[in-house]
């Protein structure tokens, strides 16, 4: 059974037909292209996926399309403002919060979530919110050091 | 696949009545699958192609599931109520503060956006983490049907692994939590790992006027009450190590070796966790 939905992604409105089982990180990636948001499991462990729905962070694998009808979706294209990229962006870079970057996007929506809540985090908190998230590469550290930095700078 | 998004509570329960009721099967249309967060269904989906083949309710729309009301002598949480709005409800944290320490715990913040915990229970998992602090607070689970609404207590929810006092067109409602004033309470988890990891073991431990509340998880085909601990606590039995333990706790509990661990590893551990986390509050444990 086909659904007709609008989404707002990124700022800007979208409407589409989608199957009711596609999940809603197929519908990023492959109706609107926006390949940014990784896909590491669909088991829901790893993060990859990570977007934010109406400001949250959810997993996009986790997700139907049909479900996110009416709502506001941000992904990591939808980060950067302008020529700005988002601090903890910029921190993921002087930090070297990354190896070979599949986690990134999702680290860095996860990262953003809670710096939206709690501006400057502990590295306990730090830790606490990237539980979610699976990275294979850096053991870690540099992306907390990333978020630390991100946090001292002021993000939003 | 097929999903309907009522967007009110009688428009929902309607649908439920013509798809999932009625002594004739082989007539009815295919039965719905509620949808709260989908955090318990949609994993593994795209490896699941006959779950695709279902026919699904989305909860999602029904503004009114999603109240979270606090009265002198209780909480009701709405079924969408999820865990981070509970994590973000300082009350939560001063009032019924197992419950967001069971939140915190509950897979990772993505999951506790979205997963709620109506979905928790009605997932009937004998690993829940939110039932079994919901179940020592002495919780009342609400249903409603086009015929009506009924409550049962969540400690007499369940009737075996996965079996629970609730029609294929009934929901959960609301869930109901009494405020009580509190001399102990304590939530413990263990998994294999700190984060994101499905209970080996866990514990809920609550006293009050009410008088002592201990609730086990992953070590029974459900989440359950331990009556024969609670009835030692009572009794002010002396307990001088967790072995002292064994003999009750192998009344109330029935665990087994699965893929997390196995039954040796739960009832040690599970003897330990009380324990230890009694020794502080009962004079009866040396
Ligand atoms: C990565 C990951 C980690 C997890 N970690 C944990 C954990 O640590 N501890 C834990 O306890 N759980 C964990 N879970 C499981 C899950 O998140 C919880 O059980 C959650 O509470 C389910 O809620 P939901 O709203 O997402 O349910 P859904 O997936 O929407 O539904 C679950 C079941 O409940 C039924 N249902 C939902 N709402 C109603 C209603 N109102 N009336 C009747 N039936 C209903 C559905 O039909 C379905 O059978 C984890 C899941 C994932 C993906
Ligand atoms: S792809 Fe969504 S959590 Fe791994
Ligand atoms: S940088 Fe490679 S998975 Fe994280």
């Amino acid at each position: 059974m086909r659904h007709q939905i609008r989404v707002e992604v990124n700022g800007k409105s979208h409407e589409r037909e989608v199957e009711a089982r596609q999940l809603l990180v197929h519908f990023l990636r492959d109706e609107l292209r926006l390949t940014g948001t990784n896909v590491g499991c669909e088991t829901s462990l790893c993060g990859a996926c990570t977007v934010w729905m109406d400001g949250k962070a959810v997993k996009s694998c986790t997700q139907l399309a049909v479900q996110a009808d009416g709502c506001s979706v941000t992904t990591i294209e939808g980060m950067k403002q302008g020529d700005t990229f988002h601090p903890v962006q910029e921190a993921f870079w002087e930090c070297h919060g990354l190896q070979c970057g599949y986690c990134t996007p999702g680290m860095i929506m996860a990262a953003g979530a809670l710096l939206k809540e709690n501006p400057s985090p502990s590295e306990a908190e730090i830790r606490q919110s990237l539980k979610g998230n699976l990275c294979r590469c850096t053991g870690y550290q540099n992306i907390v050091k990333a978020i630390a930095h991100a946090a001292q700078g002021g993000a939003q | 696949m097929a999903i309907h998004q009522p967007s009110t509570l009688s428009e929902a329960c309607a649908l439920l009545a013509t798809h999932n009721r009625g002594s004739d099967r082989d007539l009815a249309p295919s039965p719905l699958v509620p949808i709260a967060g989908g955090t318990d269904l949609y994993t593994h989906w795209p490896q699941r192609p006959d779950e695709h083949a279902k026919s699904y309710l989305d909860l999602s729309g029904i503004e009114e599931l999603r109240a979270v009301r606090w009265r002198n002598d209780s909480l009701t949480l709405g079924a969408l109520v999820t865990y981070w709005r509970l994590i973000q409800d300082r009350t939560c944290w001063s009032a019924l503060p197992m419950l967001v320490q069971a939140a915190r715990q509950v897979g990772a913040v993505q999951i506790q956006t979205r997963g709620t915990w109506a979905g928790n229970i009605a997932n009937a998992s004998p690993a829940a983490d939110g039932v079994p602090v919901m179940m020592a607070y002495d919780a009342v689970v609400e249903l409603v049907s086009s015929e009506g609404r009924e409550e049962i207590p969540l400690a007499d929810f369940y009737q075996g692994y996965k079996q629970m006092r609730m029609r294929p067109d009934q929901l959960i409602r609301s869930i109901r939590i009494p405020r009580r004033s509190f001399l102990f309470q304590r939530f413990e988890k263990v998994g294999s790992r700190n984060a994101q990891a499905i209970t080996k073991v866990g514990v809920a431990i609550a006293r009050s006027g009410a008088g002592w509340r201990v609730v086990a998880n992953s070590v029974a085909p459900t989440v359950c009450r331990c009556p024969t601990i609670e009835a030692l606590l009572d009794d002010k039995v002396t307990v001088r190590g967790p072995d002292d333990l064994a003999t009750a706790l192998s009344q109330d509990i029935a665990p087994i070796d699965d893929i997390r661990s196995t039954a040796r590893y739960r009832r040690r551990v599970l003897a330990r966790l009380l324990y230890f986390a009694l020794r502080e509050s009962c004079s009866a444990f040396e």
